[in-house]
């Protein structure tokens, strides 16, 4: 998969993202809180890449800039090969890539009916005819998702959390979609329910060629579902490898460390564990160190790394590494 | 004598739509020093099990049987005066979310402090030092600047951190912890645990590990227990329990997730949805999502079996495989 995958032309491309959220720091001042700071990657057509790192790391701003749901400070979002710039480009890309949120508690509207939150996208995209077209394509999409088609009716109150979910990812497929962003899907659920939930998104993306940015703060469900995985740290990518490189040998100082702190559900695994411990605690986005974001932590770090920001470059054949010393490491 | 004895708690919580059973018969027994996991899923009852240790229910919730025997004596119906001086002094307990468990109000020395002087008789300076010693404990870093804090200067792990040592202020010979790192990043979360771990081994309390996570049971416990709808359907040592579980629902379990081993294949769900506990079935709990569910399970509810000396499961698969296995040997 990987090999063919490299030689298909990028699906969405991420150029340089930024997204600074301004924060008040007295009156008429404000200082920029980098939640994203010049993020780049590519995400190629069927694959799922992961996106993972602790909270406050900026996965999820990340997520909701490339869908323009926050607008960004800076960068460009590229789709099939063409930039979004105008409005139209936008609408149009919106029909294309949707998303699917962590709560299903909070998002969806308690007082719509589930055909009604299912049909909604279709609505405002004028994507029926007849009424039976509309109803017709919701009780395919709820099919899809292995909902009853007799709980269309039901309003979300009446669902479990794990159908809550099979409704948001229902209205994420309505219009039809390439790319979905699925921004920590499976979080809210139960071990037995996010088991059923992680299969029907396998299932979906093989019958419809489905693309996924996977954000997941998980580390074992992302490696289950992800062929790539991007690591972020304080709003920057520190490292971009195959689920399995990640995983079995990462190379920036910061994945060794998140990696290594997975509990196995395995107890011998568990026992013989050597967890790299990370000194101190993450910094302010607002008060970000120079250079390295990772350099406050790193048992690594030299003076270099307080100097200049590592740009994240290709170390070998489709592996990339935000990091300095990555080659003497390694 | 263990430490603690549970026998056959029954918690239910008196609800407008009826008695919702969440604790339906549960038993076990602790010993000293040991690190003992509960691990089930929302619902399971595993928190009230502990709340009703604690007695510390919900106003709706009351147990409605059972005992439980701390070092020999009876906590159920033994009063309010007899729990405070149990609560802190002998068990104590960390909740799952240090956000919300501090006053933000207070200093975090004043609500240690609190902790030290309710139940011991300790002039404020003396409060004050251990305040100080338990923090450097629990490895916060300046605890002297530190107890002056308030909680909103405090990260979650640190946070955290705080409450586990106002847990430990009065050296309590339990400490339950209920889902101490379900709100924690993983980095901090593993951080945590080896402070459970090595407290445990300095000050030889004994832990019940509350979670729903796997990982966190097989780092941290030495025995496990698996409840389901309000019942234990397994227990055992840690290894006996994942390799070689004995109830199809830990089995279900563990087949569910995410490991090392199973990546790229399809997990195997456990299918349909949690039981409802206002409508309990007659057999066993989990039969109406069992993959092998006979008739036997629709009907009778299955007692504790013995599989080995460490080893107890309520699943009538284990009958099956034993008439099995000596039909075999005859033949």
């Amino acid at each position: 998969m990987q090999k063919e995958m490299y030689e298909k032309e990028p699906l969405v491309q991420v150029r340089h993202l930024k997204e600074y959220f301004p924060i008040s720091t007295g009156w008429f001042k404000s200082k920029p809180l980098k939640a994203v700071d010049d993020v780049s990657f590519d995400i190629y057509p069927g694959e799922t890449l992961g996106l993972v790192g602790e909270s406050g790391c900026g996965k999820t701003t990340a997520g909701r800039a490339i869908l323009h749901l926050y607008k960004p400070t800076d960068g460009e979002i590229w789709y099939k090969g063409n930039p979004i710039k105008t409005k139209q480009d936008l609408r149009q890309f919106r029909t294309k890539a949707t998303m699917v949120f962590q709560d299903p508690y909070s998002s969806l509207d308690p007082r719509m009916t589930v055909e009604d939150i299912i049909g909604e996208p279709l609505d405002i995209n004028k994507m029926y005819t007849s009424r039976q077209e509309r109803r017709d394509r919701i009780l395919q999409l709820m099919d899809y998702v292995g909902l009853n088609s007799e709980h269309a009716a039901r309003y979300p109150h009446e669902f479990s959390g794990g159908q809550r979910q099979r409704v948001g990812i229902a209205r994420a497929l309505a219009v039809n979609p390439d790319f979905i962003v699925c921004d920590e899907p499976v979080s809210a659920l139960d071990v037995s329910i996010q088991a059923q939930v992680i299969n029907m998104f396998d299932e979906l993306q093989e019958k419809m060629g489905l693309t996924y940015l996977f954000i997941a703060h998980d580390l074992l469900v992302v490696r289950h579902i992800s062929d790539r995985i991007a690591v972020m740290y304080l709003g920057r990518l520190v490292e971009l490898a195959s689920a399995a490189e990640i995983y079995e040998d990462p190379f920036h100082p910061y994945s060794k460390a998140l990696i290594s702190a997975v509990p196995a559900p395995d107890p011998k695994t568990a026992r013989a564990n050597k967890r790299i411990p990370l000194i101190g605690e993450i910094p302010s986005p607002l008060n970000a160190p120079s250079g390295c974001p990772f350099r406050t932590r790193c048992p690594y770090a030299q003076e270099r790394c307080a100097e200049e920001v590592p740009e994240l470059r290709e170390v070998q054949k489709g592996r990339f590494v935000a990091c300095h010393r990555v080659e003497e490491l390694n | 004598m263990a430490l603690l004895e549970v026998k056959d708690l029954h918690t239910s919580f008196f609800t407008d739509a009826g008695e919702v059973r969440a604790v339906n018969g549960v038993s076990f027994n602790l010993e000293r020093g040991k690190i003992l996991g509960i691990v089930g899923e929302s619902g399971s009852g595993k928190s009230v099990t502990a709340y009703s240790i604690m007695q510390i229910l919900a106003p709706t919730g009351k147990i409605v049987s059972g005992s439980v025997l701390f070092d020999g004596q009876e906590l159920v119906n033994a009063g309010e005066k007899v729990m405070r001086d149990i609560r802190g002094n002998h068990i104590s307990i960390v909740f799952q979310d240090p956000m919300t468990s501090l006053n933000p109000t207070y200093t975090i020395g004043r609500q240690l402090r609190e902790a030290i002087t309710l139940h011991t008789d300790t002039s404020k300076e003396d409060a004050n030092k251990r305040a100080v010693e338990l923090l450097r404990m629990v490895n916060v870093n300046e605890p002297e600047k530190r107890v002056k804090q308030y909680p909103y200067e405090f990260s979650g792990g640190m946070r955290q951190r705080v409450m586990i040592a106002m847990a430990l202020a009065c050296e309590p010979d339990i400490l339950i912890a209920d889902e101490p790192t379900t709100a924690l990043d993983v980095t901090i979360q593993a951080g945590i645990l080896e402070l459970l771990q090595e407290i445990q081994a300095r000050i030889g309390m004994a832990i019940i590990l509350i979670t729903h996570d796997l990982g966190v049971v097989a780092q941290l416990c030495d025995d496990i227990i698996v409840m389901y709808a309000g019942s234990v359907c397994e227990r055992g040592t840690a290894d006996e329990i994942f390799y070689n579980p004995c109830h199809e629902y830990t089995k279900g379990l563990l087949r569910s997730i995410p490991t090392m081993d199973n990546n790229g294949q399809r997990l195997q769900p456990i299918e349909g949805t949690p039981i409802d506990l206002l409508n309990m079935p007659k057999g066993c709990p989990f039969a109406p999502r069992c993959d092998n569910a006979m008739k036997i399970c629709i009907h009778d509810r299955c007692e504790e079996l013995e599989i080995n000396e460490d080893h107890r499961s309520s699943c009538w698969m284990n009958v099956k495989k034993a008439v099995e296995e000596d039909a075999e040997g005859n033949v």
